[in-house]
Order: C-alpha cells, then sequence, then structure tokens
C-alpha cells in the first residue's frame, strides 16, 4: 500500500505534465487558427483553378501535354506528406497506414515531413528525396516537390505519382487520402464537403465550349499545367498543416483533461489514506488510554 | 445592358466577386479590354494592372501573372497577386522592393532569386499603379 508521501510525490508530478500538456494546447491552438485560415483561404482559387483547367484541357481540341501522358504503370512514386513532430495522435498512424496500403514493390519514395522520412527508413524501401516545410508552408516549398515529381514523371522513371496527405475537414476531423498527381487525367475536388467525403467527385466543365487560346494552346497549357500542380502540392501542404495543429490540439486537450481526472482520483484516494492513518493513530491512542486506566 | 462577373482569386482569398461592364486585363501582348458577351477565350496575363468599369466608375487594381478564362458572361482570373488601388501601401510596397532588390543583389540560386525577382514585380507593379494615380 502506497504511503501518503508516495501519493502527494505523484500528485505532484502529474500536475507538472498537466501543466506542460496545457501549454502545448495553447501553443496548438494559436497555431491550428492560423493554418486553419491558410487552408480554407486558399480553397476557393483552387476551385476557381480546377474549373478553369477543365475548361481549358476540354477546350483544347487534340492537344495532349506531356504532364497528361498515360503510361502503363511500372514505376510509380508515392509522395508522403507527414508532420515533423509527434504528439498529434494517430495523425500519422493514420497516414502512415494509408501509405502502406498504398505500397507496391516497385514504389520509390517521396517525403515532406520528418516522420515519413523515418517511416520509409525504418522498412527501408526506396527514398529519392527528402523535402521539408515550415510551420506556415510556402508556396516555394510546394515548388520544390511539385517540381521534382515532374522531373520524374517526364523523365520516364515514373510513371505515375500519387500523393498521402491528411486533407483537413474539421477541427476534429482528418482524413488520410491518396491522390493521383500524375499523370493528370481526371480532376478532383481537393476539398472536402461537410461530412467529409466528396473529395474525390469529378468536376465537369460545362457545357463544351470552344475556347480561343492565346498564347496558342500548347504554349499556354505548358504554362498552367506545371502551375496547377505545383498549387495542389501548395494546397496540400496547407491541408497537412491545419490538420497537424488540430491533431495536436485535440490530442494536448485530452492529455490535460485526463491528467486533471487523475489528479482528481489521486487526491481522493490520499485523503482517503490521511483519514485512515488518523482513524488508526486515535484508536491508538484511546486504546492505550483504557489499557492504562484499567 | 449585359455585365460580366468578375472573380479574382489568389492563393491566400478571393478578391473579387461581382457584376461589372467591362475590364482592362493586362495581356502578354499589351492591354485587352473585355465586354459582355466575349467570344470564349484563355488567355494569361502579366504584371500590370486591370481596370474594372463599374457603373460609369473604374475602379483599378495591380495583379500579378496569372491565367484568365473568359466566357461570355465570366472572366475569372488566377493569380499570384491581386490588390486593390486603394489597399496599396505605399510605404510598405517601397519597403518590399528595396528587399527584394537586396536579395537579388546578393545573387543566391535560381529558386531564391526566382522568388525574389518575382516580389520585385510584385512591389514595382504596386508602387507603379499608386503614384500614376496621385499624380
Amino acid at each position: 500500500m502506497p504511503s501518503t508521501r508516495d501519493i502527494r510525490r505523484r500528485i505532484k508530478s502529474v500536475k507538472n505534465t498537466a501543466q506542460i500538456t496545457k501549454a502545448m494546447q495553447m501553443v496548438a491552438s494559436a497555431k491550428m487558427r492560423k493554418a486553419q485560415q491558410a487552408a480554407l483561404a486558399g480553397r476557393p482559387y483552387a476551385a476557381l483553378m480546377n474549373e478553369v483547367l477543365a475548361a481549358a484541357t476540354a477546350g483544347a481540341g487534340e492537344f495532349q501535354h506531356p504532364l497528361t501522358e498515360k503510361r502503363e504503370v511500372k514505376n510509380r512514386a508515392l509522395i508522403i506528406i507527414s508532420t515533423d513532430k509527434g504528439l498529434c495522435g494517430a495523425l500519422n498512424t493514420n497516414l502512415l497506414r494509408e501509405a502502406a496500403k498504398a505500397h507496391l514493390p516497385s514504389t520509390v519514395y517521396v517525403v515532406a515531413g520528418r516522420k515519413a522520412a523515418q517511416w520509409v527508413a525504418r522498412l527501408k524501401r526506396k527514398l529519392v528525396a527528402e523535402f521539408s516545410y515550415k510551420d506556415i508552408p510556402e508556396f516555394a516549398e510546394a515548388r520544390a516537390i511539385s517540381k521534382f515529381a515532374q522531373e520524374l514523371f517526364l523523365s520516364g522513371q515514373v510513371d505515375g505519382v500519387d500523393v498521402v496527405f491528411t486533407n483537413y475537414i474539421n477541427t476534429l476531423t482528418q482524413k488520410a487520402e491518396v491522390r493521383t498527381l500524375l499523370p493528370l487525367g481526371r480532376l478532383q475536388k481537393i476539398d472536402p464537403d461537410i461530412r467529409g467525403n466528396g473529395g474525390t467527385e469529378e468536376i465537369q466543365p460545362g457545357a463544351a465550349q470552344e475556347y480561343s487560346f492565346e498564347p496558342p494552346a500548347p504554349q499556354l497549357l505548358s504554362n498552367l499545367l506545371p502551375h496547377y500542380l505545383n498549387y495542389q502540392v501548395y494546397q496540400m501542404l496547407l491541408e497537412a498543416k491545419a490538420s497537424e495543429h488540430s491533431a495536436r490540439m485535440v490530442a494536448m486537450k485530452s492529455a490535460t483533461d485526463n491528467a486533471k481526472q487523475l489528479i482528481k482520483d489521486l487526491t481522493l484516494e490520499y485523503n482517503k489514506l490521511r483519514q485512515a492513518n488518523i482513524t488508526k493513530e486515535l484508536l491508538e491512542i484511546t486504546s492505550a488510554a483504557m489499557a492504562m486506566g484499567n | 445592358m449585359a455585365t460580366l462577373k468578375l472573380e479574382i482569386a489568389t492563393p491566400e482569398a478571393r478578391i473579387y466577386s461581382e457584376e461589372v461592364d467591362m475590364v482592362t486585363l493586362p495581356g502578354l501582348e499589351g492591354e485587352m479590354g473585355i465586354f459582355p458577351m466575349h467570344i470564349p477565350l484563355m488567355t494569361q496575363i502579366t504584371h500590370g494592372e486591370i481596370i474594372v468599369r463599374k457603373g460609369g466608375q473604374d475602379h483599378f487594381l495591380a495583379v500579378g501573372e496569372g491565367f484568365v478564362e473568359i466566357t461570355g458572361q465570366r472572366v475569372a482570373i488566377l493569380t499570384d497577386m491581386a490588390i486593390r488601388a486603394a489597399d496599396i501601401d505605399e510605404v510598405r510596397a517601397e519597403e518590399a522592393r528595396k528587399k527584394a532588390e537586396a536579395r537579388i543583389a546578393q545573387r543566391l540560386g535560381d529558386e531564391e532569386t526566382a522568388v525574389a525577382q518575382a516580389a520585385l514585380m510584385h512591389s514595382l507593379t504596386q508602387l507603379n499603379l499608386k503614384r500614376r494615380h496621385h499624380r
């Protein structure tokens, strides 16, 4: 049976832990707000870009850009966008489970974020590039990743590029998803609907209109398509960041709540034990007194 | 009279979404005026200014590079920067210009230089627009 001193010591240590998780929760929630705003602010642009691109590819007639070329998929690259740090609940576990499902013997890996890099290294899979991105992702960081993927694809080293990332739905829900980046074919909306499914819905170009192009279609598309990919990756980074901070905030909040509950339970136990000790002492004194009196 | 729906979006926000009478765009090969019922057109724009005519008044916006989809009823502009003339902060734009110039002068890698170059063009476009309208 633990002594009162042991319990007091435990209460103190749990209190300290609670303080730390509380502080981390505050930090995460401040970052979360910023990251969520950034992710949500980017969605109208992404949506408009999807519409424009759908119209552009539909209206371009016969023209085929190398980035849309469909080849038999022999080698494939998988881009994993994970977090750098842990303490964010099941976020990375879910993400990497999704990545593991998409694994084929010929898959090569491109990672963004340290957790994914560690995972690839641990499983001794083929890592071709590692990128990092900041707390507020910059477009240049996304462009570096996207450019690398395009080069892999265009040089024929891989015949397809997929991305695994965590899509931000709301503070409590984030969903690990796999999206095809290359070859560019079906356009998919990046933002999910309220229920969090969606996201795979195809975007229909409006009534097939014949567009004129200026500059001519091949030239315009070879500017537009890489930009589209860059932006797509950028939006994914934003979504991943918003998910990370949300997940961390929630994880830290539940850690704080747990610690508080534990403190309550321990305090109760401590008080019971203290009372038991007092009663025992009283009993000893009175029985000693009675023995002396007789 | 027919109107055009003008939509301008940047990665940071939706800047503009209104019915307008006419838009002038900084096309790659010179200015381009778009009226309602324009033929469907896909085009690119470069750093410069967009002039929006609405109810007999002209509004100005500084924009960066981007893509434009034009249909008879709608003009959708995707660009990396769009800022209304009234919102341009001359002091900050000037600061940004100096910073970008300094970074270019440092001769960093290609990627860095490209970013700095883009930032420089953004601030220059804003300054040009602001100064011209002050005179």
